[in-house]
């Protein structure tokens, strides 16, 4: 560096006499040497990363140690010394005063039942089809280069409830326009043809006819699902059979799905000008936040019954949805939204409604992504409260399943939990990975 | 105050379901009209209410109320199993969410007589024992002293042993955990001589333990834990019904009745058989039911000789001797007031 610069500021104060020309003024600029081998690849992650200070040398030492005392164990009890197959206890008790590792055997036998909870044996294909449904919904909604995305928006929250309702519990989730009489429907199919045929005669396909034709069609649409639906003849299941790993999805879709339109009501209330509409917001929200979930759960378990006239029961599952919807909505609700932008948006002459969609919510989703995501990882795992309310969820058919004298062995307690956290870190650590990525999209802007 | 406020709670309870039910029908109308009968279970206890890897329950517990749903509805899968904690099984009875609780619920008198609840026949007597290392070489609880006892922080149990100890002048030292799983851990780790729980836990912890035929439970029970089913108070049809389904298991045992043979027994001539079966007399009747009540029971779950073993006897890995569940006539306390 200093040969470079000497000559250059040499040059620099020699120019204004111009005549002189030196044979060691550079006119090109110099090739610029690769960095030192001990700042790039393997050896220069390292020391940026491991080994940049005294304090990170140390910890990078003890962090080193606790792997190498831990990761053998973990890999011996997990996978060297397990016992992958067999039929019941025998193949994982002490044998010759050895015990052998994780008692996958048990897993593999209770599978099913880990999956599916009481779910009668003949019906579990509606289970599967539940998951295959979710799955492309969630694909279709989190990939970016999907086709057709807002068709796929109208599938994941209005089909794709509606659907898995009807499949899980076998009744009907149109089966509420059954309360109508015939000639209702009958005057609705009238009603929409009317419309459709005047539409066509007028050309006005925006204005109230248009509306109205809409409206008729999803009538329509509807009152031909409910038919179709009713000629599948699927058998009810009712929600005490649920259970499983299927629980533990329903419940934490449906309040992942549910609390962010709620959240985004309740903070937007919050920062309503409407008297009314805050403080009925603010009750809300601070009410739900000063109570914990499982306080939320014993209440609706153990008073509610208490309550209620006699032969009425809410279902089970119901009351742990109201309980966990509540309490964490709000949590997601609670994210404040930035001021800075009202001004700007109002100066520029927009509603209130106009400044919300395109000015305020975009940002404060975006400065909100974190919490929202934690909001969810955290609303996953309380899935498991529902024990509480005698909801076998994943972790409680795991739980159960261990007692049975079939498996009883030293380490088939052990392996449960393993395989409940393994299961649960797949889960969140793929919400946790999509956020990231997502967050680092939406943050190109203020990297400039 | 927290007991004093549960207990004003479920009063209170109490008296809107009494006033409520007396207005309405019975619990087996209720029940016949709905076209199952719900069973307040246990969430998971080995031998008596399970579910297997198909997610169907089994068990002592279990048997009862599918011999109940047998009788009522002639099928044995007509139940709908609530699974209870020990916190919301009372409130989930008064509430009428179950219409029966079979969950290894022990009888005590406070439970009889301040909750408003009517306790059934005792299905499985359960006490409390202790479990020691053979190479201890101990034959009964009362060599224990000045031996360190592993049990579970807060529970009756701990009581219990602190009871024993006391009145027989014995030494010991208590080592308590949090749950069950820690502590069956430090005894099989030698943190302590002796284990104890209920004994109808000792046999399944047992099969935990590493080397467990390196262990022994003791014959001592030093305490009551008389188990069985309850029932709201009022309705007085029912708990007949809960009652004799129970009695009408333990008569088919002493009788000789069983599963297999209950069909051949249908033309019996002994008059008890009879009047079990249903081929003779209108007992069902007298309890609002058919009068095959009896042979549906047998027919569909088995006496209660069949449903002990296969659940927790030697048919099952718990492998718990009859003991004091045996027939009086075998030197047990099961005794079934005679059908006549």
């Amino acid at each position: 560096m200093d040969e470079n610069l000497a000559p250059g500021a040499l040059a620099g104060q020699m120019a204004p006499t111009g005549a002189l020309q030196h044979a060691y003024v550079q006119n090109e600029p110099a090739v610029s040497l690769p960095p030192p081998a001990s700042m790039v690849g393997v050896i220069g992650w390292l020391r940026a990363n491991l080994l940049s200070s005294p304090g990170n040398i140390a910890l990078t030492i003890i962090a080193a140690l606790i792997a190498f005392w831990l990761i053998p164990g973990f890999i011996k009890f997990l996978i060297t010394d397990a016992v992958w197959s067999g039929a019941d206890r025998e193949a994982c008790i002490t044998k010759n005063g050895i015990t052998p590792g994780a008692c996958w055997a048990f897993v593999r036998d209770r599978y099913s039942f880990f999956i599916y909870g009481f779910y009668p044996f003949d019906q579990r294909w509606r289970v599967d089809l539940f998951f295959v449904l979710g799955a492309l919904g969630v694909t279709w909604m989190l990939w970016l280069g999907a086709p057709r995305r807002d068709i796929g928006l109208f599938y994941f929250i209005i089909a794709l409830p509606l659907v898995s309702y009807g499949l899980l519990s076998g009744n009907n989730p149109f089966g509420f326009v059954s309360f109508a009489p015939q000639w209702l429907k009958a005057t609705a199919c009238l009603l929409v043809f009317l419309f459709a045929y005047l539409m066509n005669q007028s050309d006005d396909s925006k204005g109230a006819l248009g509306f109205m034709t809409l409206f008729g069609f999803i009538i329509s649409g509807v009152l031909l699902a409910e038919n179709a639906w009713s000629l599948l003849k699927l058998s009810p299941v009712e929600t005490s059979k649920w259970g499983g790993l299927m629980v533990t999805l329903v419940v934490a879709g449906v309040g992942i799905v549910a609390s962010l339109p709620l959240g985004i009501l309740l903070a937007l209330g919050r920062r309503s000008k409407l008297p009314v509409v805050k403080f009925f917001s603010v009750m809300f929200i601070e009410f739900v936040r000063g109570v914990p979930l499982i306080t939320v759960l014993f209440m609706a378990n153990t008073m509610l019954p208490l309550f209620m006239p006699d032969g009425w029961h809410v279902d089970k599952l119901l009351r742990a949805l109201v309980g966990i919807y509540m309490a964490e909505v709000v949590r997601a609700g609670l994210q404040a939204l930035p001021k800075g932008q009202y001004e700007g948006a109002m100066a520029v002459g927009l509603g209130y409604w106009q400044m919300m969609r395109l000015i305020i919510l975009p940002q404060a989703l975006k400065v909100t992504i974190p919490n929202i995501v934690n909001t969810y990882i955290g609303l996953f795992k309380d899935t498991s409260l529902l024990l509480i309310v005698g909801i076998f969820d994943f972790l409680k058919a795991i739980e159960t399943a261990r007692i049975d004298p079939q498996w009883a062995a030293p380490t088939t307690s052990p392996t449960g939990y393993a395989f409940a956290a393994i299961v649960y870190f797949i889960f969140c650590y793929g919400m946790a990975s999509y956020a990231r990525a997502t967050e680092r999209r939406l943050s190109v802007a203020d990297k400039r | 105050m927290k007991k004093l406020l549960m207990s004003v709670a479920v009063g209170a309870a109490v008296v809107l379901a009494a006033g409520a039910a007396s207005a309405q029908t019975t619990t087996l109308n209720q029940v016949k009209a709905r076209g199952t009968l719900q069973c307040g279970s246990n969430t998971g206890l080995a031998g008596f209410g399970l579910p297997d890897a198909q997610g169907v329950w089994a068990g002592l517990d279990v048997d009862l109320c599918r011999a109940m749903s047998a009788a009522i509805f002639n099928d044995p899968t007509k139940v709908k199993f609530v699974p209870l904690s020990s916190k919301d099984r009372f409130t989930a009875l008064q509430s009428g969410e179950v219409d029966v609780l079979v969950r290894n619920t022990t009888w005590t008198m406070s439970r009889d007589t301040s909750l408003g609840l009517e306790f059934g026949p005792v299905n499985y007597y359960d006490g409390q024992g202790f479990m020691v290392r053979k190479k201890l070489k101990i034959a009964s609880a009362m060599e224990l002293s000045g031996a360190s006892v592993c049990t579970q922080q807060g529970t009756t149990t701990e009581l219990n042993l602190a009871d024993f100890f006391r009145a027989n002048k014995l030494k010991y030292e208590v080592v308590t955990f949090a749950t069950s799983d820690e502590t069956i851990k430090a005894y099989d780790a030698g943190r302590c001589d002796a284990f104890t729980t209920d004994a109808s836990g000792l046999y399944s912890e047992r099969l935990r333990l590493t080397a467990p035929d390196d262990h022994i439970v003791l014959p001592e029970i030093i305490s009551k834990e008389p188990l069985g089913p309850a029932t709201r108070h009022g309705d007085n049809q029912w708990f007949d019904i809960v009652k004799w389904t129970h009695y009408a298991m333990l008569t088919a045992e002493e009788l000789g009745v069983t599963k297999a043979n209950v069909d051949e027994m249908m033309k019996s001539t002994n008059p008890d058989v009879k009047r079990l079966l249903g081929t003779e007399g209108k007992f069902g009747e007298a309890i609002g039911l058919p009068n095959d009540w009896g042979y549906r029971i047998i027919k569909h779950v088995g006496n209660y000789g069949e449903s002990f073993e296969r659940n927790v006897g030697m048919g099952s890995r718990l492998k718990v001797a009859r003991g004091v569940n045996a027939l009086w006539t075998k030197g047990g306390l099961q005794y079934a007031p005679p059908i006549r």
